[in-house]
């Protein structure tokens, strides 16, 4: 069969899709995005009508891939990292009750902050909930993974995380397919307690989930994903995690290392392997995109003057690998190159031209003038662009749903106005609870929910709350007559303006709803 | 057979077109091939670069390492300038020379064109105007293709299909005037190698 050119993304959704899922749940998030993306429009996944819609944000996604996996069917969760500090809740208790049908929790990194709040390393989570990790290293891994991944969670009933970053996401390389499995037949799970979380239930499921580390971490070390190749040279021995085995390669001719490397790509880490590599070398070198988990592992809180890595100074404490980072702590001689010249000045992203949500800004900046810096509190999307000159309009971007919260904080400590300005998708995704918290508490807020009726940000993804804002804030409880939707046009800014003024004069919640879409929305939506 | 190309502009401009074609045409011609992208909130007007790779041999990063690319491959002039140290000691330096003006410091144009000439094998294009020219002002990116051309080692024909590929379900006539447009830009670097 010829070779499939696909993103990393997409290499993690057709293994799974060829490991015999039935469902694929999750929130778009860059990275994480494509995997979802690809199911959904897939030919086969169509035809199988394996399930393929967007959740209303991780924590729900999590949940409903937990329900397929107690009706026995294979299943796949996807989130940025971000997304599973929302899901962690059902993630941790998820190694307790453990999975039916096989479940992967797909997380992608975003190490240097490419498109994120902040970087993190997920596979923390992992070892905080006990659970196995797969960490691929290239296109071909990302696609082979889930048929292993699935296997062990079945055999274990565990679900396992996939951990990707950045890089590999958005990369393409040439994939071979294998066999396509079919899916699982719905079965109940053979303990009808399974997930059954009463604490004396839940006691003795922690104890036996401490009881399977070691045959986890046998796995791991008979896995075909981690390998152990050996090297004439052992003044240094290198522990390569994921894709940073890759930026290892990268420095020698054909891939041709003169030290013994260990390449990890499933955890928990494999002990043999790693007592092997430490007693025969003079000095660890640990690679690992993200945090340094295993060189913490293997230095220890005394330390441990053998392990190199990123704690030491070796490499960089924070932000992504690449070939050079990774060339200078193998230090090997700098490939000649040139400086970035003085001349070039820096592009930061933008609104586009014509976008509604610059409309929305130049009308509230009017009254930002009015009243002074520091009111208004934002969110995650497109719209946080609106920090940068000429709009300069808001103040915070914390996490999804936070500018509600903070604005009804701020107002119960006595600011005015408090002003919270939230996309629509984001409004789905966490911002209908905190506006019950607004309503019960009669804060004195205006919330703007920036309705470009589409997911821009991550490219133009369905937003579950499309064509249901007012009816949502309605049963939240705010007053008919407190919510607006104005048009953010040119020629309406004396009027959005005005009413815009009108709800910061009223002492209570008022919602007003900016509505014009995307100006992306319509070629992407013919597709 | 190795080739590294840093795709330069900014988000919009259409590099990943141009990635696509290429990518096509390696995979076709039985070559390795990895292409990194951006995507997420550069592409709202920020700078967008792409590392495409290809190889008879295995390629190992995603990424191209710091004076390792044969080829830097811009469809704006300043985009062209942020990924120097890229470039390698013998590679090639490839640019479209209308500006993309959505800041407000850019630098000065006859500035930036002497910063470009300096560059030891350069080729500086104006394929804005050569497309606009042919009527086809869309087609930017195809002349800067065909500008390329010359130096990927991949056969003519095989980019020639990979333009069918990608524009054949818009129609023979958008084929035609993209097919049309890396022609130009094949000529145009051919008589101003410099």
């Amino acid at each position: 069969m010829k070779k499939l050119l696909l993103l990393g993304d997409e290499a993690i959704a057709q293994g799974a899709l060829d490991a015999g899922i039935s469902g694929a749940y999750g929130y778009p998030g860059t990275p994480s995005t494509e995997i979802v993306e690809y199911i959904q429009r897939n030919k086969e996944a169509i035809e199988k009508d394996i399930h393929r819609t967007w959740s209303a944000n991780e924590k729900t996604a999590l949940e409903e891939t937990l329900g397929m996996s107690y009706a026995g069917k294979r299943v796949i969760v996807t989130m940025k990292h971000v997304g599973l500090n929302v899901a962690a809740d059902p993630y941790m208790n998820s190694a307790l009750t453990g999975a039916n049908g096989g479940v992967i929790v797909a997380v992608a990194d975003d190490p240097s902050m490419h498109s994120s709040q902040n970087e993190q390393d997920s596979r923390y989570y992992a070892k905080f909930a006990l659970m196995p990790a797969f960490e691929p290293s290239d296109q071909q891994e990302a696609y082979e993974m889930p048929f292993l991944a699935f296997d062990i969670s079945e055999k274990y009933h565990l679900p396992v995380m996939m951990r990707v970053t950045t890089r590999l996401s958005h990369s393409r390389a040439g994939v071979d397919r294998r066999e396509i499995l079919k899916e699982n037949e719905k079965h109940l799970p053979e303990n009808p307690n399974q997930f059954m979380l009463l604490p004396a239930f839940a006691r003795k499921k922690f104890k036996h989930l401490l009881a399977i580390q070691d045959d986890l971490v046998k796995e791991s070390e008979n896995s075909p994903f981690n390998k152990y190749t050996d090297g004439k040279d052992r003044s240094l021995g290198i522990i390569a995690c994921g894709l940073a085995f890759n930026y290892l390669m990268e420095n020698y001719e054909e891939g041709k290392c003169p030290y013994p490397v260990l390449k990890i790509s499933q955890y928990p880490i494999p002990r043999k392997q790693v007592e092997k590599i430490i007693s025969e070398c003079d000095e660890i070198l640990v690679l690992e995109e993200g945090m340094p988990l295993v060189e913490e592992m293997l230095t220890g809180f005394l330390g441990n003057k053998k392990i190199k890595g990123r704690m030491d100074g070796s490499l960089p404490r924070d932000g992504e690998l690449n070939p050079q980072i990774v060339r200078k702590a193998l230090k090997l001689p700098e490939l000649p190159s040139l400086e970035i010249p003085q001349i070039v000045a820096g592009r930061p992203p933008a609104l586009c031209v014509g976008c509604p949500h610059a409309d929305t800004y130049k009308a509230l900046k009017v009254l930002i003038n009015k009243y002074g810096q520091g009111h208004v509190f934002s969110d995650i999307g497109c719209y946080t662009l609106g920090f940068l000159p000429p709009y300069q309009a808001i103040n915070t971007c914390v996490d999804m749903g936070a500018s509600i919260s903070m604005a009804v904080g701020a107002a119960d400590a006595g600011l005015f106005p408090a002003i919270a300005t939230i996309g629509d998708s984001t409004f789905g995704h966490s911002g209908m609870t905190p506006l019950l918290d607004a309503v019960i508490s009669k804060a004195n807020i205006v919330v703007l929910i920036l309705d470009n009726e589409i997911t821009a940000m991550t490219g133009m993804q369905e937003s579950q709350v499309n064509g249901r804002i007012e009816n949502i804030c309605i049963g939240v409880g705010v007053e008919k007559e407190h919510i607006h939707v104005i048009n953010p046009l040119p020629r309406n800014h004396e009027d959005n303006v005005k009413i815009i003024q009108e709800e910061i004069n009223y002492n209570g919640v008022s919602v007003i709803i900016p509505r014009r879409p995307c100006i992306h929305v319509h070629g992407k939506k013919k597709k | 057979m190795k080739k590294d190309i840093i795709l330069a502009g900014v988000g919009g401009q259409g590099i990943l077109s141009i990635a696509t074609i290429i990518g096509y045409a390696a995979i076709e011609s039985g070559l390795n091939l990895k292409q990194a992208e951006v995507h997420g909130m550069s592409q709202r007007g920020g700078d967008v670069q792409s590392h495409l790779r290809i190889s008879d041999k295995e390629i190992f990063s995603d990424l191209i390492p710091h004076g390792g690319a044969d080829l830097i491959l811009s469809v704006e002039p300043m985009e062209a300038l942020r990924y120097m140290p890229y470039l390698a000691e013998n590679g090639w330096f490839i640019t479209n020379t209308t500006p993309f003006v959505n800041i407000p410091d850019y630098p000065d144009t006859n500035k930036l064109m002497d910063e470009i000439k300096s560059i030891k094998n350069n080729v500086a294009i104006n394929a804005d105007q050569i497309a606009k020219d042919l009527g086809s002002s869309r087609s930017m990116n195809m002349v800067m293709l065909g500008a390329a051309s010359l130096f990927l080692d991949i056969p003519y024909d095989k980019l020639e299909e990979g333009i069918k590929f990608i524009f054949g379900r818009k129609g023979e006539k958008v084929v035609e005037s993209n097919l049309k447009a890396m022609k130009a830009g094949k000529d145009f670097a051919e008589k101003n190698k410099t």
